[in-house]
């Protein structure tokens, strides 16, 4: 006999754990299908957690979830192919009772989340693939079907928590698959280095820990950025850049990471490790006009298959983990109200969302997205070559009186980018950023 | 019918490493598979109870994490899985494990049924040693049938078992009485991906634990470090060793001479040993 759930969520991710634990929590009969191995098997990301997300959902998370690094540290580059222009913030506020941001490592945090959900009553399946969405006669999703025999199980509402490329949801034509342009292809690397090496190099103390987000030259006038996270005894180092200016430009992800890594700005952080694991994952980089539909009769989607990403400010777990628990929030009110989720009851998600920081942040950076790629090549390539300029020229002392050196630089710039192009770009950046 | 399969949670061979500095096996973070050779030993079991009907229950003996991989033989269909935890067992050798093991078959076969068969893979990738399974068979009586490729036959009703057994040279045929012991060669079958409604069961499933108390093991020092004679004395990395290979120019005139007589200037012995066999004949 087909067995039936209140709810059923696909992917054990930061969304679909987030969703699954607060159903499980208010009692609802909750299954929940990984294709990995184990929660966090398959699961990418660079890796940083905001512990707000993280403190609603579980409070006291601290105690026994596996964190690596506080963060209290944040490096901002701008680099050309000899030398970076950075942007340091480094505050002892950080080193507080209750950190804001933390580095940690998927596979281990997730594997975390997870036995919340199994201890909060929820049933989880791994190894296991939703391959459609099973729907009644009039389109209502009323189940899932997965790639084991007698595979079918039931369920009153389906949380789609299946991660970017939402294949899921394409297939049963809820939404378009996403667009080139509007994801971005990453790649990392975990290097292991000693603990003692990692402080020293960076400076830190205990648990400390820094964060260099990094864009300019190092990725070829596409629309694109690098990071290094320090963790206890690793450093994850990565770069992504747009699926669409990657096919136009044909540069290989993995060609992109060896500069970034070969850097000489870089290359001392990274002495003497030893690479331990190599990841590849989408990231959704559209912004607000990129979200699909976000809910329908019997199902709902968060995180990343929602495409909710901030590119911005280089958040996507925070999203994904406050979108599921919206969304594990609304099918629990209508469960306990016992009124069925039809879209129009599941509405109320999409309503939450739009009044929480998530949708705020998504709607004040709704045209940033397309103004960086439009503008791509000077954002990432002209500007950052500049600035480098104007810091040697600064910096360096020669003989040349320093009259001529600025009238060098402007000239520079202007030569690069005239002045109306200058106007212009900070005329449609103050814009989008307002 | 009733079958017993012995699994053991291993490290995963294929990602363990070797500090470069101590020279000893770094397992933390060394993600743990069930041991290959076992998957066969399942698999053969759950044919056979498909077959004839009956119920299969895993039994591995490990620390509290080890209930992973009974909890996934469950998933591919096994009915039953007891997990024997206990301090007690930590440090033990094959001669203290099988001890331990045929204790809780014991045990098994007295609180469910009757035992027919007990299922072993033919080692373990961790221990390579092979012992365990024919121990088992030892302590409980049971006819051994080590190297099994096939379970050709098996009559209930007249107690006895048909297997194919790989021997050097040849496959030999066999037939005993049950209850018997069988420790499954690689290859022999492929591990079903079980349904549904079995991982669903498997996810739910409350997995016994026994103590060493439980298995009926009254003399505790017959288990773990105080059970094993055995001792290590030294781990370390075997240094990969780097033969020099020569190119012999294979169209060249001579190539066989040329071959042979470097095969012989590299092992004198192979030269007399042949000489003596060819005067043989």
């Amino acid at each position: 006999m087909t067995e039936k759930f209140d709810a059923i969520v696909v992917g054990a991710g930061m969304a679909g754990n987030a969703a699954a634990l607060t159903m499980a929590k208010r009692g609802l009969k909750v299954l929940q299908i990984e294709r990995g191995e184990y929660p966090g098997a398959k699961n990418v990301q660079g890796a940083i957690l905001y512990a707000d997300a993280v403190e609603k959902l579980v409070p006291g998370f601290r105690d026994d979830a596996p964190l690596e690094r506080h963060l209290v540290e944040q490096r901002f580059w701008m680099m050309d192919d000899t030398s970076h222009t950075g942007l340091h913030y480094r505050s002892e506020d950080f080193n507080e009772e209750k950190p804001n941001r933390y580095t940690i490592i998927r596979s281990q945090f997730d594997r975390w989340l997870s036995r919340q959900v199994q201890e909060a009553g929820g049933l989880v399946l791994c190894e296991t693939t939703v391959t459609e969405l099973l729907t009644d006669g009039r389109g209502r999703v009323i189940g899932v079907r997965t790639d084991r025999r007698d595979g079918d199980v039931l369920a009153d509402v389906v949380i789609l928590a299946e991660g970017v490329n939402g294949l899921l949801g394409s297939r049963a034509g809820l939404r378009e698959r996403p667009a080139p342009e509007n994801v971005a292809l990453a790649v990392k690397e975990m290097h292991f280095l000693p603990r003692e090496t990692i402080e020293a190099r960076f400076n830190l103390k205990g648990e400390e820990g820094v964060v260099i987000e990094a864009a300019g030259t190092i990725s070829r006038g596409m629309t694109g950025m690098g990071f290094l996270y320090t963790n206890r005894e690793s450093i994850s180092i990565g770069i992504g850049c747009l699926v669409s200016d990657m096919a136009r430009a044909g540069h290989a992800p993995y060609a992109l990471l060896e500069a970034f890594k070969r850097h000489p700005s870089v290359a001392p952080l990274l002495e003497g490790s030893e690479v331990k694991e190599y990841a590849g994952h989408l990231i959704p980089e559209g912004g607000y006009r990129a979200i699909p539909k976000l809910y329908g009769d019997g199902w709902l989607v968060a995180g990343d298959a929602a495409q909710l990403n901030n590119a911005i400010h280089r958040e996507g777990s925070n999203l994904a983990l406050t979108s599921g628990q919206i969304a594990g929030e609304t099918v629990a009110e209508l469960y306990a109200r016992r009124a069925a989720p039809t879209a129009r009851a599941l509405a109320a998600y999409e309503a939450r969302l739009n009044d929480s920081f998530v949708m705020k942040d998504l709607k004040k950076y709704k045209d940033m997205p397309a103004l960086l790629h439009a503008g791509s090549q000077n954002y990432f390539l002209t500007y950052p070559q500049l600035v480098s300029k104007a810091m040697q020229n600064f910096v360096r002392v020669d003989g040349v009186p320093k009259i001529e050196k600025e009238r060098r630089t402007l000239r520079s710039v202007l030569a690069a980018r005239s002045l109306g192009g200058l106007l212009g770009d900070a005329v449609r950046m103050a814009r989008a950023w307002r | 019918m009733h079958v017993v399969v012995c699994i053991k949670q291993v490290p995963d061979s294929a990602q363990i490493r070797v500090h470069p500095v101590t020279n000893t096996i770094m397992r933390q973070g060394v993600p743990t598979i069930i041991n290959p050779y076992d998957l066969y030993a399942v698999e053969e079991a759950l044919r056979l109870r498909d077959r004839h009907g009956g119920t299969v229950t895993v039994l591995t003996m490990g620390p509290p994490m080890a209930e992973e991989s009974l909890r996934k033989a469950l998933t591919f269909g096994a009915d039953r899985a007891v997990l024997l935890t206990d301090r007690f067992f930590a440090g033990s050798d094959t001669l203290a494990t099988s001890y331990a093991l045929a204790s809780a078959i014991t045990a098994i076969g007295e609180r469910f049924e009757p035992v027919d068969i007990v299922f072993t893979g033919k080692q373990t990738i961790d221990g390579d040693t092979a012992q365990v399974g024919p121990g088992i068979a030892k302590r409980l009586g049971l006819a051994q049938l080590t190297y099994v490729s096939r379970v050709a036959a098996l009559d209930l009703a007249g107690g006895t078992i048909e297997v194919d057994r790989r021997a050097e040279g040849g496959v030999q045929a066999l037939r005993t009485r049950l209850p018997c012991l069988v420790t499954m060669l690689e290859g022999t079958n492929e591990i079903r991906r079980g349904s549904l409604p079995d991982a669903l069961r498997a996810a739910r499933a409350e997995i016994a634990v026994w103590s060493a108390k439980d298995a009926g093991i009254a003399d505790v020092t017959k288990c773990g470090l105080r059970g094993s004679p055995t001792v290590v004395k030294r781990v370390f990395a075997p240094t990969p060793r780097a033969e020099k290979a020569t190119l012999v120019d294979p169209a060249g005139a001579g190539a066989a001479d040329a071959l042979i007589a470097a095969m012989f200037a590299a092992r004198p012995r192979l030269e007399a040993e042949l000489a003596t066999l060819v005067r043989g004949y």
